[in-house]
């Protein structure tokens, strides 16, 4: 092992690895938008829309974030539009995270006792009331595993961002790679990047959904 | 007389076609409790479901304080209307205190302390007084039930619908809801009970009102209805309840 290449080359991952947390998280974010909107017009039963919805969903589960990613930064431009590869690659993640938390959602939601909504009803809450204090906190209780996992699962997927040109993690590794035929070290930096990146994500959930079951949130006893 | 408080003209409910209530007629005066009788799926819970738009009827119409009830501001009418299910519905993810407090706190707007100092008195006269912090799942069904009472109370509803409160439970917990229920009555709560317990609806009815297939098939007095029954049918529904004539010697 090359220590000292590894020492030289730490700072390109420190920031390869800011921009695929940015970009990361920028992802999840406005996953969970497009997710909960997703889960609102299937639930509210709008009509059309909802049948869109469910088409999304389906479409973007069942394609690779590479293809949907060439689409944007290859596709687009044939038409006129051209976008930033940044911009490609959150709405890329977007469009694929979408559709994972839109299902997270339902699953919290379908969750939920229908009795739950009548009994908060029967109190005289206005709907929006009821949503708010009596089924979205048990629905989000039980999505948050599922929302978990889907947020380590979309930062995994932003490694697939150097096929549009952008410097994260996995670019700086093969890029290196290709310069110094260093695989060992920038392959073990790769895989440590990740970890840093990942682990504490995945504990602060695990901590998060005890808490929540300890709480006596939802079914789980 | 008693003012008039619940009112209702030729309620009519279908589900896919069959009727589940047909040109149903009745009116519960203030402080009356009338005991809703009749085999399974006679359209009794329906009947209550319909009150407070759980379902919406087909026809007919229901008058709360002489007011129609429907099309316009349903939230309105369910805080004068309180309701209490077979299975209890506690918030699971709510203390007992939660649970007493979220319906007047955001429904009523009603000041938190006030609505908490109310909670605490209302659940020590139900035995429950040390329970203001447990998590519903922490309860016993009866406790659960009894909560479920004083949730609906705190709301000072003009009349309480009660659908089956003590279906779920075991022997010894049904006593325990009931006798809530018992001082209700007491008080000059204006109900609607709906339950299979016989002697309990002998006990607290003022009126009984016995569903045959969607219609009123009897109406009256408890010692009447369940001593002297008027119609045959009637009669084969109360006989389900006696096990003498299958006695085994």
């Amino acid at each position: 092992m090359d220590t000292e290449f590894m020492r030289k080359f730490l700072p390109m991952y420190v920031k390869a690895a800011g921009l695929t947390l940015r970009l990361g998280a920028a992802g999840i974010l406005l996953s969970l938008v497009v997710g909960a909107v997703c889960c609102w017009v299937r639930f509210a039963k709008v009509p059309v829309v909802r049948r869109v919805a469910g088409a999304y969903i389906e479409l973007a589960r069942n394609t690779p974030l590479l293809v949907q990613l060439f689409f944007l930064y290859f596709g687009l431009p044939k038409v006129g539009i051209k976008l930033s590869a940044e911009t490609c690659a959150v709405t890329g993640l977007t469009f694929l995270g979408g559709a994972y938390m839109a299902e997270a959602l339902r699953s919290g939601m379908e969750a939920v006792d229908p009795v739950q909504n009548e009994a908060g009803l029967c109190l005289g809450l206005t709907p929006a009331q009821n949503l708010r204090f009596v089924i979205l906190p048990q629905a989000l209780a039980t999505a948050i595993p599922a929302i978990g996992a889907n947020a380590v699962f979309l930062i995994k997927e932003t490694s697939v961002f150097s096929a549009v040109a952008l410097v994260d993690l996995m670019y700086v590794a093969k890029d290196l790679i290709g310069m110094y035929y260093k695989t060992d070290e920038a392959l073990l930096m790769l895989t440590v990047a990740y970890l840093a990146l990942l682990l504490p994500l995945s504990i602060a959930f695990s901590l998060l959904e005890r808490r929540l079951r300890h709480a006596g949130f939802g079914r789980a006893v | 007389m008693e003012k008039t408080v619940l009112e209702i003209r030729n309620l009519t409910k279908r589900f896919d076609g069959a009727g589940v209530l047909n040109d149903i007629s009745f009116s519960v005066r203030e402080g009356e409790v009338i005991v809703i009788v009749g085999a399974s799926g006679c359209g009794k819970s329906t009947l209550l479901r319909c009150i407070n738009r759980l379902e919406q009827p087909d026809g007919g119409e229901i008058l709360l304080d002489g007011k129609p009830v429907g099309g316009g501001d349903m939230v309105a009418v369910r805080r004068q209307i309180g309701m209490v299910f077979q299975s209890y519905d506690l918030f699971p993810h709510m203390d007992v205190l939660g649970n007493l407090s979220l319906g007047p706190v955001q429904a009523l707007k009603r000041p938190k302390a006030e609505v908490e100092a109310e909670a605490k008195a209302a659940l020590a006269r139900v035995g429950l007084a040390d329970k203001l912090h447990a998590l519903p799942r922490q309860l016993s069904g009866g406790q659960k039930q009894r909560v479920a009472l004083v949730r609906a109370l705190l709301m000072h509803p003009r009349m309480l619908l009660l659908d089956e409160i003590t279906a779920a439970l075991d022997p010894e917990m049904v006593r325990e809801v009931l006798n809530v229920v018992l001082d209700l009555a007491r008080d000059g709560m204006t109900m609607l009970i709906v339950t299979h317990e016989m002697r309990f609806a002998e006990a607290v009815a003022d009126r009984v009102i016995f569903l045959d297939g969607g219609h009123i098939a009897e109406e009256g007095a408890p010692d009447q209805f369940f001593h002297h029954p008027q119609t045959e049918r009637a009669r084969q529904f109360l006989n389900t309840f006696e096990f003498d004539s299958i006695k085994k010697s």
